[in-house]
């Protein structure tokens, strides 16, 4: 009785919530403990395919779950799968082996049948998760406990894709009409935004958007019985009252700690932070291809000469942004890629001292002695300190004669510039959530075509790096592919179409007796914490 | 002409005002409607980074992002109309339900302050302008002088700061335990938790209605205080007590109590700060969310919601005036003739 499933309504979820803590606190009270979790921003849905968006993962993991998990590491776990991979007959199908005994919070089981229609729907528009399952050709049941993926071609990476695509059940998103992700343009709320039943180690008993969601652990679950029993899920958006909420005890764990707060908070009793590298580098980047730019008074495109790329590289004092800007919270870096990402590797991180001397000749060199002006883009709301950083690079390319004209700005405002193809000039984080470095290539270095090059926003071309870009795709000899992955940095790195400035490093603040190690995706798993 | 009578001036007068409230409101929505434009896009912060320019391309042409000023803004008028604000981009919920969800909890923090900020602005304002020179109304005004030059974001965390972190007397964010009055007024008033949460933000929202106030009260009472008939009162020997509050203080209260009145708009449309500071859950931290998220449904009908709430106040502030001021009438009645 004490775990039958509470599915209903934010509305009245609160008396449930309150007999449902009631039935917990009396039955299993030697070990129940909660934690309240504070963050920044709420998920925008409980739907597990809408939004591919991460605070709504995050959140989503508790309660649902995907067939592969990703660890600390980065690498690959077994979750509702315990078995994949390709299969030997044919290349272009992976195959999966379906864990047996999983049950969804509603008390049914869970079945192959459900698997299929969970990926069918993510991979379908209107579902925020399609863009990662487009080479999927057909998902089928092959007996009781395999799944078949045929891809278009082989897909020998397509298992990375997987991390957070969760598992529903069929027969509920039949019974409350939501076979389909909700779509924005329906004009009506979803059963599934506020209404879950997934196999995850918490159900959902209270969720009332931006203010309160409460997860109760769910007894038959699958796996070990996390230490965690009860979870208290609060936005809280201004930073000084989300320390503060840490401070006066009414919180446990807080996931954003703001980077100016993060050393005093080390140094208070009774609170410690946790610090890890997240899997975001942050880097500038400029219209290589134009015939001139649209903000500078040069003639012709500066950036387009490799003497001034080459020169700028030397003008960024990496360190003294880490040290500075980021109060010592950050992995400075050259590699325009997080280091847990394949294909990453030493040579490419390393860099020397800002030599202005050389930087200078090289200017001289390109044509731009006496320099020229052009405009930063650069938003003021996205990552870590980023308006500040950019301030810090306007000083540092003053120094070798660019004069840059900044123009910070909303994200909403900012993104558009890139895709658009409207700014000289920019900054831009990106993470890896694939762990691998073809992400980062399809994105951001190949020519902007299809479903290629959303985010390239240097108009740089290379037809024969393109070619090598997309046969990383289908390439099934991993040790062949990290070789092409290998070759291609090696253009890019010295093309300099990125000017990285580093990774970004995540810490979470809490309570003392708290252990909670950062997730490299920002994604902490409350089943990982564990108490003194 | 004998057939217009009083009664049929008041009808024509109250059409007249709600012709022209609604001509506001629909100027409201064509300033609001325009600066969405400047904004940015919503299809940014929509959909992940894997989508392709096309699909957003899409998306964007679907929610009728693409199609001209006049018909966007057309469509959002005609559907406003019938009370249909759209589904929210963000939260995926229909407006006017995500709204009337977060009311409550804006206008009882309002309400609080409000009330908060009115009585002990006449008590501070009394007391400072009938003990002119004394020490305690010294400090008084010097920390009323703080609480209206302060930024409201400060006196928030600087509140926080104190009660919460340090004397850990009350909740330094949100509402408390909620229950439900009727089928959707949550209400944090009957709880205790609740109404711990609720001081912080109420101070915080009404320091500067409160210092206004008690300015207001303590200006009008030292004039008031000069008059003949206060005079007269004292020389018949009534006590100081029946002087100053039977007849300084009433007398002093009308323009009190129109401003309070008026400062009610501005305390809803205004709680957007105090609601970040607090993460109080009402539809100023709903808007600020909004505006981040480029959320347009909802930031159209939130400003369509506090110009209605202004103008229902100027209303009936207006037909306050016409009640209460004959001349308004005869003027009128006069023009006609």
């Amino acid at each position: 009785m004490l775990m039958t499933p509470i599915l209903q309504k934010a509305r009245t979820g609160l008396m449930m919530s309150a007999a449902a803590a009631a039935l917990v606190l009396s039955g299993v009270a030697a070990d129940a403990e909660t934690i309240r979790w504070a963050r920044v921003g709420d998920a925008l849905t409980m739907d597990p395919h809408s939004q591919n968006e991460g605070p709504t993962h995050t959140l989503n993991h508790h309660i649902y779950e995907t067939l592969v998990g990703r660890s600390l590491d980065g690498s690959l776990t077994p979750r509702l799968a315990t078995d994949w991979g390709i299969s030997e007959e044919d290349e272009t199908v992976w195959v999966f082996t379906i864990r047996e005994g999983v049950k969804f919070h509603d008390g049914s089981d869970m079945t192959v049948e459900d698997v299929v229609f969970s990926l069918d729907r993510a991979r379908t528009p209107p579902s925020g998760m399609a863009a990662l399952h487009a080479a999927v050709q057909e998902v089928t049941a092959v007996d009781d406990t395999t799944v078949h993926i045929r891809m278009s071609g082989p897909a020998p990476l397509y298992v990375q894709n997987l991390t957070n695509t969760f598992i529903m059940s069929k027969a509920w998103a039949e019974a409350n009409g939501v076979e389909m992700a909700p779509n924005f343009a329906a004009g009506e709320e979803a059963h599934s935004v506020r209404n879950t039943n997934g196999t995850g180690p918490y159900m959902l008993v209270e969720r009332d958007p931006e203010v309160r969601t409460v997860l109760q652990a769910f007894g038959d679950h699958w796996d070990d019985a996390p230490a965690v029993t009860e979870i208290i899920y609060t936005p809280i958006s201004e930073a000084a009252t989300r320390v503060a909420a840490l401070l006066s005890g009414e919180v446990d764990i807080v996931q954003d700690v703001p980077v100016q707060d993060i050393a005093r908070l080390e140094q208070t009793p009774g609170i410690r932070v946790m610090r890890g590298p997240e899997n975001r580098n942050i880097f500038f980047s400029y219209d290589m291809a134009s015939d001139s730019l649209r903000s500078s008074d040069a003639d012709g495109n500066p950036f387009a000469s490799p003497e001034v790329r080459e020169a700028m590289s030397l003008a960024i004092d990496r360190n003294a942004i880490q040290q500075v800007v980021m109060r010592g919270e950050s992995q400075p870096s050259a590699a325009p890629l997080p280091p847990f990402v394949n294909g990453w590797t030493e040579e490419m991180h390393a860099f020397g001292a800002p030599d202005l001397e050389r930087a200078r000749a090289l200017m001289a060199e390109a044509g731009h002695a006496d320099g020229f002006s052009v405009q930063l883009d650069c938003p003021n709301d996205r990552y870590l300190n980023d308006e500040s950083i950019c301030q810090a690079l306007v000083g540092m390319m003053a120094q070798i004669g660019i004069r840059v004209d900044l123009n910070a700005q909303t994200r909403s405002l900012h993104f558009p510039l890139i895709e658009n193809w409207e700014t000289d000039f920019y900054l831009l984080g990106w993470g890896v959530p694939t762990f691998d470095s073809q992400y980062v290539f399809d994105f951001l270095v190949h020519t902007r075509e299809g479903s290629y090059g959303a985010f390239n926003g240097s108009r740089y071309s290379n037809p024969e790096l393109d070619a090598k870009i997309e046969s990383l795709a289908t390439m099934t000899d991993l040790e062949a592919r990290d070789a092409i992955i290998a070759e291609i940095w090696d253009t890019v790195m010295e093309e300099r179409i990125f000017l990285n400035v580093h990774n970004q490093v995540l810490a979470y603040a809490m309570r003392d007796g708290i252990n909670l190690d950062v997730h490299p995706e920002n994604q902490p798993r409350m089943t990982t914490v564990s108490f003194d | 002409m004998l057939t217009w009578g009083p009664g049929f001036t008041m009808i024509a007068f109250i059409l007249r005002r709600i012709v022209q409230s609604v001509m506001v409101m629909l100027t409201v929505a064509l300033v609001a409607f325009a600066l969405f434009r400047f904004v940015g896009d919503p299809i940014a912060s929509m959909v992940g980074q894997e989508t392709t320019l096309a699909e957003r391309a899409e998306l964007r042409e679907v929610l009728g992002l693409n199609d001209p000023f006049a018909i966007q803004f057309g469509r959002f008028v005609a559907r406003a109309a019938t009370g249909d604000f759209g589904i929210s981009y963000r939260l995926q919920q229909p407006v006017m339900e995500l709204i009337l969800s977060r009311l409550p909890a804006t206008l009882e923090l309002a309400l609080v302050s409000g009330v908060l900020a009115f009585v002990f602005g006449v008590g501070f304002g009394v007391y400072t302008a009938l003990r002119r020179g004394n020490w305690i109304s010294g400090s008084v005004m010097t920390a009323s002088l703080i609480g209206v030059s302060l930024p409201t974001f400060l006196i928030g965390v600087l509140l926080i700061w104190v009660f919460a972190v340090e004397l850990q007397w009350l909740p330094s964010f949100g509402r408390g335990e909620t229950v439900y009055i009727g089928d959707w007024w949550r209400t944090g008033l009957l709880t205790e938790s609740g109404r711990a949460s609720l001081i912080l933000p109420a101070i915080t929202l009404g320091l500067y209605q409160m210092t206004l106030i008690m300015r207001l009260v303590r200006a009008e009472m030292l004039e008031v205080l000069r008059t003949d008939y206060i005079k007269f009162a004292r020389a018949r020997g009534l006590s100081n007590r029946a002087v100053n509050f039977g007849h300084a203080l009433k007398n002093t209260l009308v323009p009190v109590i129109t401003i309070t009145g008026l400062q009610m708009g501005s305390i809803i449309a205004f709680s957007i700060i105090t609601e970040t500071v607090f993460q109080w859950p009402g539809v100023g931290a709903l808007f600020i969310r909004s505006v981040q998220f480029v959320d347009v449904p909802v930031m159209a009908a939130y400003l369509m919601l506090i110009a209605l709430v202004f103008v229902i106040i100027n209303l009936i502030v207006d037909l306050l005036y016409y009640a209460v001021d004959p001349r308004l009438r005869v003027d009128r009645a006069n023009a006609r003739h």
